[in-house]
């Protein structure tokens, strides 16, 4: 108790003395925020438009008056697309800087190449992408979807009348955890739903992969069996592009195999011509078409924000599902800041559960009570000619999280809420 | 597709033959299908189909199209950039307010693709008659069979005239009559459409077809399809293999230059590339500027500034430090390591960290459609023949010019050629040069298959070694042969086992391949000089 008592006047000592050099009270009236996202490498294709997001939201913050009457202060770094490298800026943030939270991640491979230092430095990170589940911490905060949210509505929608029928499916995507988990747990659905694993073909590339012939011929070959075949992809980062434009060059159209994808959004088909992809699918939480009145807000925000810091391309500025849970994440950590009335972690991390915010989406969020995970509505969307998504089917009301899948064994005894550590 | 489409289509191709005359269509259908159900839209299109004039093709071919408009009061299409009136097919003016097009999902698309191609059948021009045919190939039924005879009598398109067969086979494959049946099954064994497979498929079960011999006969005709279509898949590996050959060739060719004749090993090649990438997007984006009608042909005007870029990068690194290093690798590797690191940052300062944009132009979009299940895309088939022509220009450099000449003999022995009055000096620059301009030409390729990011180059610098090491240090052909044997052979093992997987294997086999033969594939006889 003694030690923790004095390591905080430590702490505070050298702050005020930080604060002092840096420069006259205003500074510490700031506080730090981190945004840990690639902006360059494989994964710069949806990180940056992210890291945006965060920049604009908390300029918008800080022109409502900030939080509690403080600004906020960015704190950005670039870990590059390479894993080891987040550890080593989220350490940086955390220690460093002292940053009262940190939004980031993307991949999956980075999340869990973070979470060591989030624990060991009792650190806050907002997530804010769709995963495989399979985890649950303490010092994390999930605003993207778990698989029951995202991956297993889509197949089910692959499975019914207006999704086709599919009889045999294509488990694709990019070589890490995240594919790897989501398609072991597909796998598991698609048996209860009593498909063969005959009928299940399943394939990866490594990142940045860019040779997707021998791959469509493979589907093409996989979908003439006389049985209506679906292709899942979990494809990440820029290898997407290469992949959509072989898909539309091939000739395999929507209304014969369709694709469902689940990383990819308006921004990743921003370099593609979708004329050919028309009809494809997506499964995500938000769609850029979806109206209602927070989207046209936040939409506009975005494009305004979008011209005002001169992005590349910015009069077609997109938003897409990871921007709008990076947006949803940070206004509740407002929230829950302004609740608990203070910025340390452990405060924050009680105020948090039972949160709301009425998001883009057209849905009012909650952040579940227990398990660190929003209550998200489901839609599944199909690339219209112009590279938006037309919402064919949508849930009529959020649904809560299941981070521990049931399809994966032993997961009917782990607890719906972060253990102690 | 669901069967009681395919009546649809019968019924559609009956009305084709009969065609009743009729004006204004039925409010009730066409409200009908603006509904948000899909099982209401599907009727509503079945209705279109049997109405069957020109006013009900315009409202399918708008709903296709996403030009279809409604509100509470009225159902209104845009064609040809004027306004009609769905239901009378009056011309709106002014045009109301543009409110959401009536949406689609992929069930509702496939039926509306299928009842639009039956109305095309009949279409006066044989190129839209016989794609038509074709997007109807796998979705024929036995109700079809009158329609599709009348318009088969009618054909006299020569390319149109056997898919229609095929397409009449497919729909006999469920005639009641055996005999029909029988001819159809036999009939369909010359298909080399992967649909006619399927439908032959349900035939061997004895639930769909009670006759023994008929489904023999569809055993017999898979087993024939299945020859032919693995000798069209082994095709189509061989394609993509080339395809593969071609761009690892075209990374690899400037190395063949820089490290295989003048001995440089070269670690910002990759980056060399790089540039020529970025070559083509500059080009794009001026032509995007100030040729707006031109736009299709930027990539014609990008070769040679790719190559000039790319060479004036690779004169200067040889100018200003490659040249104090020669003859001593350990040095040069580090020395141009450090170029590519500063190659890469002074990318990202000027067009920032993310991949850019370089769009194909429509001439190599699509693909050409050899067979039913082989398509050839044209960006890759233009890539193979600009490889070619790399090629073809390289060699006549080397073998046929004063600048090769002497490129050969500083290479052999520069000693004697300095003695001779060969500029040593001046010809290492232009070399080096020309390795680096032939390696901007490479990244303009891969700039129409790959993505244009500053680190690009990192991708691809192990593979152009791969090639060049593995052909035999100092050869072209062996650089060409090597380029075209890795590209196969790791088609084929993808085939087989997988992206990953493949990649780890050819690894292992390069490195048994090169410890038996360090060489590489082809040595240069003589004595060489070091």
């Amino acid at each position: 108790m003694n030690r923790r008592t004095a390591l905080k006047l430590v702490t505070v000592c050298t702050l005020a003395a930080a604060s002092g050099l840096s420069g006259g009270a205003f500074a510490a009236d700031t506080i730090k925020v981190g945004i840990l996202h690639s902006l360059s490498g494989t994964m710069a294709i949806s990180e940056s438009a992210l890291e945006q997001t965060a920049l604009m939201t908390i300029a918008e913050i800080n022109a409502q008056g900030g939080v509690m009457g403080k600004q906020l202060e960015p704190v950005v770094v670039d870990p590059a697309s390479n894993w080891p490298l987040f550890a080593e800026k989220a350490r940086q943030l955390l220690s460093k800087d002292k940053v009262a939270v940190v939004f980031g991640c993307w991949t999956s491979v980075s999340r869990k190449s973070v979470l060591p230092v989030f624990r060991e430095l009792n650190g806050l990170l907002f997530y804010p992408v769709q995963y495989e589940g399979e985890e649950l911490e303490k010092n994390v905060f999930y605003t993207g979807a778990a698989p029951n949210q995202q991956a297993i509505p889509a197949v089910d929608y692959l499975l019914s009348k207006d999704g086709g029928e599919a009889k045999r499916f294509v488990l694709l995507g990019t070589d890490y955890v995240y594919p790897r988990t989501t398609n072991k747990i597909l796998r598991a659905y698609l048996h209860s739903k009593g498909i063969q694993d005959a009928d299940i073909m399943e394939e990866y590339t490594p990142f940045g992969y860019s040779d997707y012939q021998t791959i469509i011929a493979k589907i093409k070959d996989f979908s003439a069996q006389g049985k209506k075949t679906a292709v899942v992809s979990t494809i990440n980062g820029d290898s997407n592009v290469p992949f959509y434009k072989e898909l539309g060059n091939a000739g395999l159209k929507a209304t014969d195999v369709p694709v469902v994808a689940f990383s990819v959004g308006e921004e990743e088909l921003r370099g593609v011509d979708t004329k050919p992809l028309v009809g494809e699918l997506a499964a995500w939480n938000y769609f850029m078409s979806v109206k209602n009145p927070e989207n046209t807000k936040f939409t506009k925000m975005y494009r305004d924000w979008a011209k005002k810091q001169k992005l590349p391309n910015a009069d077609t500025a997109v938003t897409n599902d990871p921007m709008e849970a990076t947006y949803v994440g940070i206004h509740m950590w407002k929230q829950a800041v302004e609740k608990a009335h203070s910025t340390d972690v452990d405060k924050v991390i009680a105020a948090m559960g039972g949160q709301t915010f009425k998001a883009p989406s057209g849905f009012t969020l909650e952040m579940d009570p227990k398990n660190h995970h929003l209550h998200k509505p489901v839609m599944i969307g199909e690339v219209k000619a112009n590279g938006q998504f037309n919402v064919v089917w949508k849930t009529k009301e959020p649904v809560k999280a299941q981070p521990w899948s049931p399809f994966i064994a032993g997961n009917d005894k782990k607890k719906d809420e972060p253990e102690a550590n | 597709m669901n069967t009681w489409m395919r009546h649809l289509l019968a019924l559609l191709l009956g009305c084709l033959i009969i065609l009743p005359a009729q004006a204004a269509l039925d409010a009730k259908v066409v409200r009908q299908l603006v509904d948000d159900d899909s099982d209401q839209k599907l009727a509503a299109i079945a209705a279109l189909v049997q109405v069957g004039t020109p006013e009900a093709a315009r409202v399918l071919q708008a709903l296709s199209n996403d030009a279809l408009y409604a509100t509470d009061q009225r159902v209104w299409l845009k064609a040809d950039d004027k306004v009609y009136d769905a239901t009378t097919g009056a011309e709106i003016n002014p045009a109301p307010d543009d409110v959401d097009t009536v949406s689609i999902n992929n069930r509702v698309r496939g039926a509306l693709d299928s009842a639009l191609s039956g109305f095309k059948l009949t279409d006066p021009d044989p190129a839209a008659r016989l794609a038509a045919a074709q997007s109807l190939q796998g979705d024929v039924s036995a109700v079809m069979i009158p329609a599709l005879t009348a318009a088969l009598k009618k054909e006299t398109d020569s390319k149109v005239k056997p898919v229609l067969e095929q397409l009449l086979a497919q729909a006999n494959l469920k005639n009641p009559d055996v005999k029909a049946r029988l001819a159809a099954v036999e009939d369909l064994s010359h298909s080399n459409s992967p649909n006619a497979r399927g439908l032959l498929l349900t035939r061997l079960d004895p639930a769909n077809e009670p006759d023994a011999k008929v489904r023999a006969a569809a055993q017999s005709s898979i087993a024939a399809i299945d020859s032919r279509l693995a000798w069209i898949s082994a095709l189509a590996n061989v394609f993509s293999g080339l395809s593969l050959g071609s761009i690892l060739l075209l990374a690899a060719l400037g190395l063949a230059i820089t490290y295989g004749v003048m001995g440089v090993i070269n670690m910002a090649h990759g980056e060399l590339l790089m540039v020529g990438a970025y070559s083509a997007y500059v080009v794009q984006g001026v032509f995007r500027a100030h040729f707006p009608g031109a736009q299709d042909w930027y990539l014609v005007a990008a070769v040679p500034v790719a190559f000039c870029a790319a060479a004036a990068v690779g004169m200067l690194m040889e100018r200003t430090v490659i040249r104090w290093l020669y003859g001593r690798p350990l040095e040069t590797l580090l020395a141009t390591w450090g170029i590519s690191l500063v190659l890469i940052q002074a990318a990202r300062a000027l067009f920032g960290a993310q991949n850019v944009e370089v769009s194909n132009p429509s001439w190599m979009s699509g693909g050409i459609e050899l067979l039913p299940s082989l398509t050839l895309p044209w960006n890759r088939v233009i890539i193979i023949g600009f490889a070619l022509s790399v090629l073809a220009l390289m060699w006549a450099i080397m073998q046929k010019t004063r600048l090769g000449l002497f490129v050969r003999a500083v290479t052999q022995n520069r000693a004697m050629a300095g003695c001779v009055g060969v500029p040593t000096r001046r010809i290492d620059t232009l070399a080096f040069g020309l390795g680096a301009g032939i390696a901007g030409l490479g990244g303009l390729a891969l700039s129409q298959i790959a993505n244009v990011g500053p680190d690009m180059g990192q991708g691809y610098i192990v593979d152009s070694f791969l090639v060049v090491v593995l052909g035999g240090v100092g050869q072209l052909a062996g650089a060409v042969w090597a380029a075209l044997g890795l590209g196969i052979v790791t088609k084929l093992l993808e085939g087989w086992a997988g992206a990953v997987i493949a990649k780890i294997i050819v690894l292992a086999i390069i490195i048994v391949f090169i410890q038996r033969r360090p060489q590489g594939l082809f040595a240069l006889k003589g004595r060489v000089v070091d």
